[in-house]
């Protein structure tokens, strides 16, 4: 039997959209996903393994905090350390 | 009255105070935050500040919402530049206005210090000897130059 996936396209910035080559990277995993099965897809990418243990995810456009269920359609995005002002 | 902005070109203070200040306002407070030419030791040229934009909006006017849950009657206007900003050009300027002056002053404080803990916005300093950094304030000191 296959397992359903899902396909996420997850938005990348400054220092992470540095170390990716890329603001967005489309990840495949499997259906019901969470935002940690996201993270660990893209730590399989070409400039993976710079990520922090526990990279901050916003979910469209709101901060996440612990492993969250996220679907298809949704804003998913790596929020590197914030430095405003 | 709230107003939240990501902006591209340079901030005008005078705009912002003219925004929160009425008849009934008897104190306005203006934070501005400016490019400075030192940061750890270094001699720092410009810095280049990016944002997850739409993100980054919602997120001010959550910050805003929540002052004026805390400190209720204020007026505030926030604008954040991004782009690359030279020594002493504006980055950040924040207006709030009330009838009196010590929600004023609190909710200016509660706004950037909020805005500098959760708003994405990063910043990415360039230094005279040629080396580029992003600023991670959650690290105990800067990281290495990047080449």
């Amino acid at each position: 039997m296959t397992c359903p996936m899902t396909q996420f396209q997850v938005l990348l910035f400054a220092s992470y959209a540095e170390a990716f080559g890329s603001s967005v990277v489309t990840v495949t995993v499997s259906d019901p996903a969470t935002s940690a099965d996201v993270v660990a897809a893209l730590r399989n990418l070409p400039g993976g393994s710079t990520l922090p243990v526990a990279p901050v995810v916003a979910v469209d456009r709101r901060f996440t905090r612990g492993v969250v269920r996220v679907e298809a359609g949704q804003e998913i995005a790596l929020i590197p350390p914030v430095a405003g002002g | 009255m709230m107003r939240c902005a990501v902006v591209t070109g340079p901030i005008t203070p005078a705009t912002l105070l003219t925004e929160v200040t009425t008849a009934a306002t008897g104190a306005t407070t203006l934070f501005i935050g400016t490019v400075r030419d030192v940061n750890d030791g270094r001699a720092v040229t410009g810095i280049e500040y990016s944002a997850y934009t739409e993100m980054a909006r919602e997120e001010m006017e959550r910050i805003t919402q929540e002052a004026a849950h805390r400190f209720e009657g204020i007026r505030a206007v926030i604008e954040h530049r991004v782009g690359l900003l030279a020594l002493e050009e504006i980055s950040v300027a924040i207006a709030v206005a009330h009838a009196r002056r010590t929600p004023a002053m609190d909710a200016n404080r509660y706004i950037i210090e909020e805005l500098k803990r959760r708003v994405p916005v990063w910043k990415r300093e360039h230094y005279q000897d040629g080396g580029r950094v992003w600023v991670d304030p959650s690290a105990a000191t800067s990281t290495a130059p990047a080449s």
